[in-house]
């Protein structure tokens, strides 16, 4: 029989081994995303594969250039967070705050359950659905565009934000809501002047994990952005986020080829902008952070 | 205890041999363009040869051949001849990949069934694909802007489309991208200005054809060599195939056999 002392180091042991081999995991994967991508700036410097202008993988000479492809990312991302965060802190503030409770306990679960919608699925509606409707609404060549992609991702990105903000909006202490009601507040006051800046961590959280999944999400762009590689003039222009390229070149570009290399070299530009999206997110969360009822 | 560990590390090692070395076994990868011609000669095939197992899966040319490089698979499709860069990586790993022509593929232009226009010389394609013609009316049509829709610049088909149509010049900057023939097809239906180019196999009544330099596309003009944007397709194996995937092999190139069922989905048969 083991004793009391031993069974608690083997636990604990367990439990390090387990974490540990997700984190070499991560790990490993970094190192090969970087060992794979690194040899195309043999070929091309990195400013000329940032700023290049054309993307031309396959054509004799070649062109590495994903400026289109960085400026498509951002700006997909960038309309679809304008669709998604007042829409999505603004149903967390009606959630938390202002909905009976019949209706929070029935809303909340639907909203969530956006979350689950297979991004295939959001995409073929912007495909089949949506595209043909903006083509005949607006009078414009194809409803395949950024505009398009922003609002299927700020679907996406919605569920993320509402969530994480309603439970940062919820649990901020009543009794903060309490004093600010008994000192003669509104109850719009209260939540614009007391209840947000409370839960602002949690809310800037939410709405960068919001946006990083917009910006990581692939299926949904490589579907309905329309993908042409050029930087755009308006919101109706297809653009080619960078997730929408890996995902439609990766297949047969050659093995370990400069197309290759170039494609993993796009992935590290992603992984370096999503990777400041969490840092800036875990600054927000620490830097405001609530810590009891004294610092507001 | 550890009697038991040696006997499951046997036990792990038989079935993990069995999985590549008994006889019964075919894995396939590659394009996605061969991917329906060998899925039903396969079932075909195992039809025959109840013992024989082929388990097929697509990923694109590239993904093929690079299986057959890394020894992981038996046959490699492909819409497109190895590349010599592919041959030297293979060469390098001491692998031989044999090529095997097994179908014809022709690739069309289609457009809106609503479109008038019904053909186009390869000239005028190229302008189009080039942005140097951008509006309907200037090939007959509509006064209309031009949505062109390309394949991704990996695949096979976009390859035989630059080299055919383009004279390797490049479509330009602003030009649809779709990873798919069947993604191609459904933009081309829901958008009456959009024109686009798939494999005759993925024609459906969603989609018109445009004849190309006034010849339609289709089985006789592609094999009399008259139609000009067609190509063959591929099976690699790693060296001179033996066993079972000979086999395999023989009956997808056997007139009565496989190539009937190219026919049937919807490719051009060898003869």
């Amino acid at each position: 029989m083991l004793s009391r002392n031993q069974k608690e180091r083997y636990i604990s042991r367990f439990f390090f081994a387990i974490s540990f081999t997700s984190l070499t995991i991560l790990l490993l994967i970094s190192i090969f995303l970087f060992m794979e991508g690194l040899p195309i700036f043999k070929q091309v410097s990195p400013l000329k594969f940032i700023l290049g202008n054309y993307w031309y993988p396959t054509s004799d000479p070649p062109d590495f250039g994903i400026y289109p492809l960085i400026i498509g990312s951002l700006l997909v991302t960038g309309i679809s967070g304008l669709i998604s965060i007042p829409l999505g802190v603004m149903t967390a503030i009606y959630l938390a705050e202002i909905a009976s409770f019949r209706i929070r306990e029935i809303v909340k679960p639907i909203v969530e359950l956006l979350a689950a919608l297979p991004s295939v699925v959001i995409g073929f509606f912007g495909m089949v659905i949506f595209a043909p409707f903006l083509q005949n609404v607006f009078h414009i060549p194809t409803g395949l565009n950024m505009f398009n992609a922003s609002l299927m991702l700020a679907f996406m990105s919605i569920p993320t934000i509402c969530s994480i903000s309603e439970d940062a909006i919820y649990n901020v202490p009543k009794s903060l809501k309490e004093a600010s009601l008994a000192l003669g507040a509104t109850h719009l006051e209260t939540i614009t002047r007391v209840i947000i800046p409370a839960s602002i961590s949690g809310i800037s959280t939410s709405i960068i994990l919001g946006l990083s999944r917009a910006m990581g999400e692939t299926m949904v762009v490589l579907m309905v952005a329309g993908g042409a590689a050029m930087v755009p003039s308006s919101v109706f222009d297809p653009v080619r986020p960078m997730t929408a390229s890996i995902a439609a070149e990766m297949a047969e570009a050659p093995f370990r080829g400069d197309h290759y290399y170039a494609l993993f070299a796009t992935g590290i530009v992603l992984f370096l902008f999503t990777f400041c999206f969490n840092i800036i997110a875990d600054f927000i969360a620490h830097r405001y952070r609530q810590i009891g009822e004294a610092s507001l | 205890m550890k009697k038991f560990c040696v006997y499951a590390l046997v036990v792990f090692g038989i079935t993990c041999i069995g999985s590549t070395a008994f006889a019964g076994n075919i894995n396939i990868t590659g394009s996605t363009t061969v991917l329906p011609v060998a899925q039903k000669i396969a079932e075909a095939y195992m039809k025959e040869h109840p013992d024989v197992k082929i388990s097929i899966s697509g990923g694109g040319s590239g993904e093929g051949i690079k299986a057959i490089i890394d020894g992981t698979t038996d046959i490699a499709d492909s819409s497109r001849f190895i590349k010599d860069k592919e041959i030297k990586l293979a060469l390098e790993k001491g692998k031989y990949p044999v090529p095997f022509s097994v179908s014809y593929d022709c690739i069309v232009p289609v457009v809106h069934p609503t479109n008038p226009v019904t053909s186009l010389t390869l000239e005028q394609l190229k302008k189009i694909y080039k942005g140097e013609i951008n509006n309907w009316k200037d090939v007959g049509g509509e006064d209309k802007k031009i949505v062109v829709v390309s394949r991704d610049t990996s695949s096979g088909t976009y390859e035989v489309w630059e080299e055919k149509v383009m004279n390797k010049e490049r479509i330009y900057p602003g030009v649809l991208l779709q990873a798919s023939n069947g993604a191609v097809a459904q933009a081309i239906s829901g958008n009456p200005h959009a024109i686009g180019y798939i494999g005759l196999g993925y024609v459906n009544s969603s989609v018109k054809t445009v004849k190309v330099n006034d010849i339609e596309g289709s089985e006789v003009t592609t094999l009399n060599g008259s139609f000009p944007i067609s190509r063959p397709l591929f099976m690699f194996t790693s060296g001179w195939p033996t066993g079972d995937t000979l086999n395999f092999i023989n009956y997808v190139l056997h007139p009565q056999k496989g190539q009937v069922q190219v026919k049937e989905a919807g490719f051009i048969p060898l003869y």
